[in-house]
C-alpha cells in the first residue's frame, strides 16, 4: 500500500490544469519569510526507536500519577474506578465517530439514555440532554435558551462566576445583541443587594455557579428568588460532586442546570476532553440543545431507544437550529454514566463527604500557620482562598521541589488577587498528603 | 365548514381568515400533510408586534420544526390555546380548529395582495414547497 496519495506524475498533471508551474506557486500569495522552510525532524526512525523517543518525552511530563496535587478551579482528581476505563474502551463504545446514526446502535442509545437519567436525578431536573463539549460552553447554551425563551437581552452574574466560564459566554454570544451585567462579588459570594438593584423585566436569566470559583457556596434560594420575581431564567452552574451532599439545581427551582462533568470519571488529561452535561425544567426542554435519546416500545411492544425531541436540530433545521452544536462528548458521558452507577447514591455521597472533610481538616491545618489567611468566611465545598505572605509564585516553585502541585495561583485571573491560591482538596488526598502539604507551606 | 375561496395564502402555506380588522392564521391542508403529525405548537404572546412575512410562532411536527409567518403586519390579539394543548388539531382541522393565532391587520392592502385559493392551488401544482 502506498502512503503517498500522489505521485509526481499526478501532481504536474494538476498543476497544469490550473496552470501553476510548481506547488510553490500556490503559496506565492504568502511571503516567503512566513512560510514554514523546513521541519526539524529526524528522517524516518523504526518503531522501536519512535517508541522510546514517546516514552523519552512523556517521561518529562509532570502528572497527578507523580505529584500530589492541590489544582482545581475547574477540573478536578477524583477516584476513578479502573472499571470505568475498561468499558468505555470496548470495541462497541470506543469510537471516533459520533453515533448521528445513532439508530444503528441500541446500545450507544441505551447509553445515552441512562446518562441522561443520571444527570436529571443528580441535578433535580426534568430532561437532559446527550451531552456537550463542556462546561463552559454548556453555560453559553443555557444563555441563548434563557434569551430566546424570554425574548429578553440582559445577563446577570456575579464576579464570583469562573472568569473563563465568563469568557466563554461572551465570545459564544458575540453575535446576539445581548446586555452582560457581571456584578462585584461580595465577600465571594453573589452580592444580594446589588442582584436585586440590576435585576429588572430586561433579564433574561442570572447565571449562578455553586460552588463558585473561589469555592464558595452560594445562597441560593435568595438568588432564585429575586432572578424569579423578574421573570428571568435561574441558571444553574454546578460541580456534579458536590451534589452529593448540596441542595440540586432542582431543588431551589432552577430552570436549567449545567456544569463541567469531567469530575464524574473522567482524568485530568491536558485540559480535555471534558464534558458539559445540560439539564432543564420540562417546560424548557423544546428548545434545548443537542441531542436527547428516548425510551419507546417498538411495534411488538419491545423495548427500543431512539433519538428524540429533535425537531429543533441542527442537521434537521439548518440554520434554525435551536443551537449550532453538531456533536457531543459520548464517550465521556459514557464514562461519566458509568462511573456514576459504580458510585451510586450512597457512593457519590461519600466522596462529596470525604471532599468537605478532607478540605475543611487542610484549612484548619492552614489557618494555624503565620502569613497564611482565609480569603472567604463563606462555607465550601473542597476549595478554598487561601492569601499567602510571600508571592504566590515562589511558594508553588518550592512545593514542586518536594513532589507536590500547589494551588491554583489567583493573580492571573484578578489583579486584586495577588498572591491568592486557591487550594482543592478531594477524596485523592490522605492524611498524610494533607500534613506534609500543611508543614512545607508553613516553611514559608 | 369554512369557505376557502373567502382565505388568502402564502407562499410559505399559511392561511388567513380576515374578520373585520382581524386576520385569523393557520398553515393550509397541502402543509400539514408535508410535515405529517403536530406534536407541538409555540404561539405568540398577546400584544406581540410582527411584520409581514416575520416569524410569529413555530410548528413542530414528528419531522422537524417549522417557522410560521405572520402573513400580514399587525399586532397578535389572540392565541389559540386549544391547539397549544392538542397540536394534533392542526392536522384534523387546519382551517378550522387548528388555527394559531389572530392578528390586527394594521395594512388590509397587505392582505388583497395574498393568493386566492386558486392562485395557492395552482402554486402547490407547480411544485413549490
Amino acid at each position: 500500500m502506498k502512503y503517498s496519495p500522489h505521485t509526481d506524475k499526478d501532481k504536474k498533471e494538476m498543476l497544469g490544469v490550473i496552470g501553476a508551474a510548481s506547488s510553490e506557486d500556490l503559496f506565492s500569495a504568502i511571503p516567503k519569510e512566513f512560510r514554514l522552510q523546513k521541519l526539524d525532524l529526524a528522517e524516518g526512525i523504526s518503531e522501536l526507536e519512535l517508541k522510546k523517543l514517546m516514552l523519552d518525552k512523556a517521561g518529562k511530563d509532570y502528572s497527578t500519577q507523580k505529584l500530589v496535587s492541590f489544582l482545581g478551579g475547574g477540573a478536578y482528581e477524583h477516584y476513578i474506578p479502573q472499571a470505568v476505563e475498561s468499558l468505555i474502551s470496548r470495541g462497541e463504545f470506543l469510537t471516533a465517530y459520533t453515533p448521528y446514526q445513532a439508530e444503528a446502535s441500541q446500545g450507544t442509545l441505551q447509553a445515552i439514555y441512562e446518562y441522561q437519567s443520571l444527570i436529571c436525578e443528580l441535578t433535580g431536573m426534568d430532561v437532559a440532554n446527550a451531552s456537550m463539549y463542556d462546561g463552559a460552553s454548556a453555560l453559553a447554551e443555557a444563555v441563548i435558551l434563557a434569551v430566546k425563551e424570554t425574548g429578553r437581552s440582559r445577563v446577570i452574574f456575579s464576579s464570583s462566576l469562573h472568569p473563563e466560564y465568563r469568557q466563554v459566554i461572551k465570545t459564544y454570544l458575540e453575535g446576539y445583541k445581548i446586555e452582560f451585567v457581571e456584578i462585584p462579588h461580595a465577600g465571594g459570594l453573589f452580592d444580594e443587594t446589588a442582584l436585586k438593584k440590576e435585576a429588572n423585566d430586561s433579564t433574561a436569566c442570572v447565571i449562578v455557579q455553586n460552588p463558585n470559583f473561589f469555592g464558595c457556596i452560594e445562597k441560593v434560594d435568595e438568588v432564585e428568588s429575586i432572578c424569579h420575581s423578574c421573570g428571568a431564567l435561574l441558571i444553574a452552574c454546578v460541580n456534579p460532586v458536590s451534589l452529593g451532599i448540596l441542595k440540586a439545581p432542582g431543588g431551589y427551582n432552577a430552570d436549567i442546570a449545567v456544569g463541567e462533568g469531567q469530575p464524574l470519571g473522567i482524568p485530568m488529561s491536558f485540559g480535555g476532553p471534558y464534558l458539559g452535561f445540560f439539564a432543564v425544567k420540562e417546560k424548557h426542554m423544546r428548545k434545548m440543545p443537542g441531542r436527547v435519546a428516548g425510551m419507546t416500545k417498538d411495534i411488538e411492544g419491545k423495548r427500543g431507544f431512539v433519538l428524540t425531541m429533535q425537531a429543533r436540530e441542527q442537521h434537521i433545521r439548518r440554520e434554525k437550529a435551536t443551537s449550532n452544536i453538531c456533536s457531543n462528548e459520548g464517550l465521556m458521558a459514557l464514562a461519566a454514566c458509568i462511573h456514576l452507577s459504580l458510585l451510586g447514591k450512597e457512593g457519590i455521597k461519600e466522596v462529596a463527604r470525604q471532599n468537605v472533610l478532607k478540605s475543611h481538616y487542610l484549612k484548619d491545618k492552614i489557618l494555624k500557620l503565620s502569613g497564611f489567611e482565609l480569603m472567604f468566611d463563606a462555607p465550601f465545598f473542597n476549595e478554598f482562598v487561601v492569601r499567602c505572605g510571600k508571592e504566590t509564585d515562589k511558594i508553588i516553585g518550592d512545593l514542586l521541589k518536594h513532589g507536590m502541585i500547589g494551588g491554583l495561583p489567583l493573580g492571573r485571573f484578578r489583579a486584586d488577587m495577588k498572591n491568592c491560591m486557591l487550594i482543592c482538596v478531594t477524596e485523592t488526598k490522605s492524611k498524610d498528603d494533607l500534613d506534609r502539604f500543611a508543614e512545607l507551606l508553613g516553611k514559608h | 365548514m369554512v369557505d376557502l375561496e373567502k382565505l388568502r395564502f402564502t407562499k410559505t402555506h399559511e392561511w388567513l381568515r380576515v374578520e373585520g380588522n382581524t386576520g385569523y392564521v393557520g398553515i393550509t391542508d397541502h402543509a400539514q400533510k408535508e410535515i405529517t403529525d403536530v406534536v407541538f405548537v409555540e404561539l405568540p404572546k398577546i400584544g406581540k408586534e410582527v411584520a409581514k412575512a416575520g416569524e410569529a410562532a413555530v410548528v413542530e411536527s414528528v419531522k422537524a420544526a417549522f417557522s410560521i409567518y405572520a402573513p400580514v403586519s399587525g399586532k397578535i390579539i389572540k392565541a389559540n390555546d386549544a391547539v397549544e394543548k392538542d397540536p394534533s388539531l392542526v392536522n384534523k382541522s387546519p382551517y378550522e380548529e387548528g388555527w394559531f393565532f389572530a392578528i390586527e391587520i394594521k395594512d388590509k392592502s397587505e392582505a388583497d395582495s395574498l393568493m386566492t385559493q386558486k392562485d395557492y392551488l395552482e402554486f402547490i401544482k407547480t411544485g413549490a414547497h
